[in-house]
């Protein structure tokens, strides 16, 4: 087991793995309780039409998938805070519409093939030390915004209209966490890869819930489970010789449905 | 004699068609103001207009002289108990800390205060031992307190409370009904009632909203007729009461 730390690559991997999870756990709370998993879906998979944005005019991907990003959480955010009837459908259209711009952008630059593979499904084991100062900047941000905000948007998650009456400013809050949100979304595909971000923002917090009664213990817990599940599936995947992403997915999902069922049975 | 809210000649409509038309309303806080009406019949947008958070399409409504959005610290509010997310990891207690939200720092946790303030507000409704369960523990009942406590909290002048009792088993119901009557000795109380008896019971002022708004006097004696089937056209006092209403603007 030791042998696995001595490599440069499974360092930064672990390393990601952690920051990434307390990202997740931080907004992956913010998103269930906010019952906002179809939004960071869109944005997420919208996003890709900024990666191949940059390609095409030759920025760095990362600042246009980000600048995408912030592009659609402010459209998603405008939708729905008027809450247009037909939200889900409209964030399906932007879904669909983000990921065909960006691969039909991808095409028209000349000898570049972006590998859409790895911006599915991630490439942990090559993260690099840039891409840990990137994370770790987004958290930062991530941190800083749910330690100052923490009181107004709990109130905001349990009860917007009677936080409105409190004189809480809901629709600058929830444009600044939809934004947060897509943030803090791009910045953990350049490391994980969709299926994995989407996966890390659902499970852990929706299994933290069941056994924390504050948000704060909630994004704690997430963020623990989070990091348990990357470290169980890098090893797996290490150990086993397979994909890291879907290692990590499988412990994720595993987990969630053995804890379902343990719950079904002692109800019984 | 000084008027807490004051509506005139007030209309709302969607689309161009009026869900309100020509309210007319005063109201004193000492008052215990039930609100009753056939579902649609625009008794949660009248709320709503109260509370500032829909704004009439004409007319004029007043709250302490001023318009709602102004004064939206001065009045608080109870939703209706059907809690959206059951499994939310929240303390009784911190979603009392939330009628503190206006008064408390921006940037900082809720002070010893604002606490003090929430624990006797939990003392008031009954439910002080319950301070440090997760929310989804509690019956409908027990949650309807809590919310009870957190809008006096925020140490409102006026409550509205939009159908607060509407899946709690009748004997929850008159002990909630209880609970208002004696805050109502301190603070008004505005409340859409689906219960005609309960509202009947404990209300000093009833009006009837549908479309247009009519004002009751509180019948003197009540005579509940268990009525089997009732007719779409006829008002609900009339049930009651079994006497004509004189309908009165």
């Amino acid at each position: 087991m030791i042998e696995i730390l001595q490599f440069d690559f499974m360092q930064n991997a672990i390393f990601a793995s952690l920051l990434v999870s307390i990202v997740c756990g931080i907004i992956g709370t913010l998103i269930v309780i906010n019952r906002m998993v179809f939004i960071a879906g869109g944005i997420a998979h919208g996003s890709y039409g900024g990666i191949g944005l940059a390609f095409y005019f030759g920025i760095a991907p990362m600042l246009g998938a980000s600048l995408f990003a912030l592009f659609l959480g402010w459209i998603i955010a405008y939708i729905t805070y008027q809450n247009t009837s037909r939200i889900d459908s409209l964030i399906g259209v932007l879904w669909a519409f983000g990921m065909a711009f960006g691969i039909i952008l991808t095409d028209l630059t000349p000898g570049y093939n972006v590998d859409l593979m790895s911006y599915l499904f991630g490439a942990i084991l090559s993260v690099s030390t840039e891409d840990l100062w990137a994370i770790g900047s987004v958290l930062a941000i991530v941190f800083t915004f749910a330690l100052l905000f923490y009181k107004q948007l709990l109130a905001m998650s349990f009860d917007a209209e009677f936080a409105k009456l409190r004189g809480l400013n809901v629709k600058f809050l929830y444009f600044a966490l939809v934004l947060i949100i897509a943030l803090g979304v791009v910045i953990i595909i350049r490391a994980v890869g969709l299926i994995l971000v989407i996966a890390l923002l659902t499970i852990p917090p929706y299994i933290a819930e069941k056994f924390t009664n504050s948000m704060g213990s909630m994004m704690l817990l997430a963020s623990l489970l989070s990091s348990l599940f990357c470290l169980v599936g890098l090893y797996i995947s290490y150990t086993f010789n397979l994909s890291s992403g879907a290692c990590i997915i499988l412990v994720a999902t595993l987990t969630f449905f053995i804890q379902m069922l343990t719950l079904k049975l002692l109800k019984n | 004699m000084k008027n807490d809210i004051e509506i005139k000649n007030l209309y709302f409509g969607y689309d161009g068609v009026n869900v309100l038309e020509d309210i007319n309303l005063v109201y004193s806080k000492k008052d215990f103001l039930s609100i009753i009406g056939p579902n649609g019949g625009g008794k949660s947008t009248l709320l709503k207009i109260m509370l500032g958070i829909l704004e009439p399409k004409s007319g004029s409504i007043l709250l302490f002289g001023e318009k709602p959005s102004e004064v939206t610290r001065r009045i608080s509010y109870v939703p209706q108990d059907t809690l959206v997310n059951k499994d939310f990891p929240i303390k009784v207690m911190d979603v009392v800390l939330m009628g503190r939200l206006s008064k408390s720092k921006a940037f900082s946790n809720y002070s010893e205060e604002d606490k003090k303030i929430a624990l006797e507000m939990l003392e008031k409704v009954g439910m002080s031992e319950f301070a440090n369960q997760k929310i989804n523990a509690l019956s409908g009942g027990q949650r309807q307190r809590v919310f009870i406590a957190r809008a006096l909290a925020s140490e409102a002048e006026i409550l509205f409370l939009d159908e607060p009792t509407a899946s709690i088993d009748t004997a929850g119901q008159i002990d909630i009904f209880k609970l208002l009557k004696e805050l109502n000795q301190s603070v008004g109380i505005v409340i859409i009632s689906h219960d005609i008896n309960v509202a009947l019971n404990y209300a000093t002022k009833v009006v009837h909203v549908n479309k247009t708004l009519y004002f009751h006097d509180v019948p003197k004696s009540h005579n509940f007729k268990a009525f089997e089937s009732s007719s779409e056209h006829l008002c609900p006092i009339e049930l009651i009461t079994a006497t004509r209403c004189n309908h009165t603007h």
